[in-house]
């Protein structure tokens, strides 16, 4: 016998009492300390506490380099056809559809003009979310209509890295994409507009091999994995681990292979101050 | 098994040595190849699912008839007994001889075309298959090698060298494989480092200050995937080469002779005709990489090679090469001197077709060609 006894049925379940928790709060990788996410956002998405770069989608970084968060998207309509009807255990139009769904874009880049301090600029800003940010025909051709524009234009761009590499699904293609931007930048560069390739984490594979280190200036975001080669490859290749801090940011900045370390907090104002330099203070230029 | 039943078979002389006796016994030993390739046909087409382990094994049954037919044909046609009958008799021999080799050759291509991709990738990397050395040497005079990337050191990876072309001065450049395990090492598989890229483009800048084409020979599994290369930049080193190509005022002439691994390829690869050895490969990653990624299992290379697309009719149907240049049957490690002779008569063509264009519009037909190439996409509406 039960001392006391329910006499009516189930508790009335009032739903506005519920607090809600999820997604207030994130953890950091990093030092493991749990942040408020406004805090976060606040800091344009680095760790207040140690100061580790979270990884951004295209539009907040968009937002992060523009003035006033304002920007005017191009060449957002291309979509892939899956030109090898690829499959491997799930087929690459169902991975397509699903990557579409869940970032809202229709693949792993942003076009977009805005002001920066200013002055025009054209931004190609890469969507890691977006199947590994890997690059296939419709990656290369959005960006090399970037770099078209910024030439017929003598508008700077700047193009933010953060790809896994060339999309597998696409075989060869992906990787004549190469060929095509790099063709590109040599016209942009023979025009003398400026280009600054901002890495972030990760940029690895071909987009390294290809538009990222080719910028006037090739700056990277502080702990960025930046390199040709997936660690996990070379480690197989070579037989042995690799060392702390291998192909991050600093490691490639003391290897020669990066003009700066920027924090993105400094991001901007040192692409602004780079930009005077190469095309002289806003408004005295054709800009 | 066709093995089993070529040992039973009633004319063992076919696989021995010459011997006098094979001379009279002629028409018989051909009774017997045919034979042996009715078997392998019947084998072949009463397969009933059993391929993946039969094609391999017929294909190696067929090299050994041919090679028997080959030693018969070469035979002296009796020319002591010089009779009418005995040259008549020779003369239908010839002609059953000939009969066999073409029903050899539709059956090879059924098991080549049936074995796909993965066969291509296999016979791409044939440690037999001739590489850039051995084409320089039959295609090219005068060679003269050039070393280092005068910043770090010398790639031997990537040999880079002047040469003529039909009494023409070209600059030939070409990843390097090797096939003694010492020399392996050396050549470090054809897999080269920055300074192997770096070495090329500043070959490709003297040809182009003395207005000499220049010629690239691609045959590598990628650029190294190592820590000396990260170190030293290796995607740099490719990204200039690309960036680079484009604008090098002379005519620019690339084969894929083996394998052509990715960013490692593409980096000598920028050119204005791009042309593909019949059983070479062109891939963004290896089968076996994609494999690993994709199906996370290495072991199913042969899916990942026919999903990539990575043989020389795909490629050509994609639009990302300009010609597909003919093998000698079997491949080309069956016989360098004819594959060599092959790719000549295929370079002199695209070089004339080169030379004739002014600098500017070379120059603008191999931005459109790269600009153009490999646009499959659509407008979401």
């Amino acid at each position: 016998m039960t001392w006391f006894k329910r006499q009516s049925g189930e508790l009335a379940n009032s739903g506005e009492k519920k607090v809600r928790t999820e997604g207030l709060w994130v953890k950091c990788e990093s030092c493991r300390q749990i942040i408020w996410k406004k805090d976060l956002e606040e800091n344009l998405n680095v760790c207040p506490k140690c100061d580790k770069h979270f990884r951004v989608d295209a539009r907040t970084r968009l937002a992060q380099l523009l003035d006033d968060g304002q920007y005017e998207l191009f060449d957002t309509d291309l979509v892939s056809t899956d030109p090898l009807k690829f499959v491997d255990l799930k087929a690459y139009a169902s991975r397509l559809k699903q990557a579409q769904k869940d970032t809202g874009l229709n693949d792993a880049v942003l076009n977009a003009r805005g002001k920066l301090n200013g002055r025009p600029v054209i931004v190609s800003a890469m969507e890691y979310a977006f199947i590994g940010g890997s690059m296939g025909a419709v990656v290369g051709e959005t960006i090399t209509r970037a770099i078209e524009q910024a030439v017929e234009s003598k508008t700077p761009i700047l193009i933010v890295s953060a790809s896994g590499g060339a999309r597998m699904m696409e075989g060869v293609i992906s990787l004549m994409q190469l060929a095509k931007i790099s063709a590109a930048l040599a016209r942009l560069d023979e025009a003398k507009v400026p280009y600054i390739s901002i890495l972030t984490d990760p940029t690895t594979g071909g987009v390294t091999a290809s538009f990222a280190m080719l910028g006037d200036l090739n700056i990277a975001e502080p702990g960025a994995l930046i390199g040709f080669a997936g660690p996990r490859v070379i480690e197989q290749t070579i037989r042995q681990k690799l060392p702390q801090g291998f192909q991050r940011s600093e490691f490639l900045l003391e290897h020669g292979m990066l003009d700066a370390v920027v924090p993105r907090k400094q991001l901007k104002p040192y692409v602004a101050r780079a930009l005077d330099f190469m095309a002289g203070p806003v408004g005295t230029s054709a800009n | 098994m066709i093995r089993g039943l070529m040992k039973s078979s009633p004319d063992m002389r076919l696989s021995g040595q010459s011997t006098p006796a094979d001379k009279t016994d002629a028409p018989q030993s051909v009774a017997g190849a045919e034979l042996l390739l009715s078997m392998v046909e019947a084998q072949w087409a009463n397969r009933n699912g059993n391929t993946m382990e039969l094609a391999p094994k017929a294909q190696q049954e067929l090299e050994k008839i041919q090679q028997q037919l080959a030693r018969l044909e070469s035979l002296p046609k009796n020319p002591e007994q010089g009779s009418a009958q005995v040259a008549a008799q020779s003369d239908e021999t010839q002609q059953q001889i000939q009969q066999l080799n073409e029903r050899i050759s539709v059956l090879r291509k059924e098991l080549e075309e049936f074995r796909g991709a993965w066969y291509k990738t296999e016979l791409a990397r044939h440690p037999q298959r001739p590489y850039t050395l051995d084409y320089i040497e039959r295609i090219f005079t005068g060679w003269s090698e050039i070393h280092g990337d005068r910043g770090f050191g010398d790639d031997p990876a990537i040999v880079c060298g002047m040469a003529r072309f039909h009494d023409e001065d070209v600059m030939v450049i070409g990843h390097q494989k090797a096939r003694d395990t010492k020399q392996k090492v050396y050549r470090n598989f054809g897999y080269a480092h920055p300074e192997g890229y770096r070495k090329a483009l500043r070959a490709m800048k003297i040809a182009e200050k003395f207005g000499r084409p220049i010629f690239t020979f691609v045959d590598t599994p990628g650029a190294y995937p190592g820590l000396g290369a990260e170190e030293r930049g290796q995607a740099e080193a490719i990204a200039r080469n690309l960036r680079e190509m484009p604008r090098l005022h002379v005519p620019i002439l690339t084969v894929i002779t083996g394998e052509g691994g990715s960013g490692g390829a593409l980096a000598v690869a920028v050119a204005d005709r791009v042309l593909m050895m019949e059983n070479s490969v062109y891939s963004v990653i290896s089968p076996e990489g994609c494999a690993s990624i994709m199906w996370r299992d290495a072991t199913k290379k042969e899916l990942a090679a026919e999903a990539l697309h990575i043989t020389a009719p795909h490629l050509m149907e994609l639009g990302c090469i300009d010609e597909i240049v003919e093998e000698p049957e079997g491949g080309a490690h069956t016989d360098h001197e004819k594959a060599a002779a092959l790719l000549d008569s295929a370079l002199q063509k695209h070089l004339a077709t080169l030379k004739v264009l002014p600098i500017p519009s070379l120059l603008d037909s191999r931005y459109k060609k790269f600009r153009n190439m490999a646009q499959f996409f659509k407008t979401n509406v």
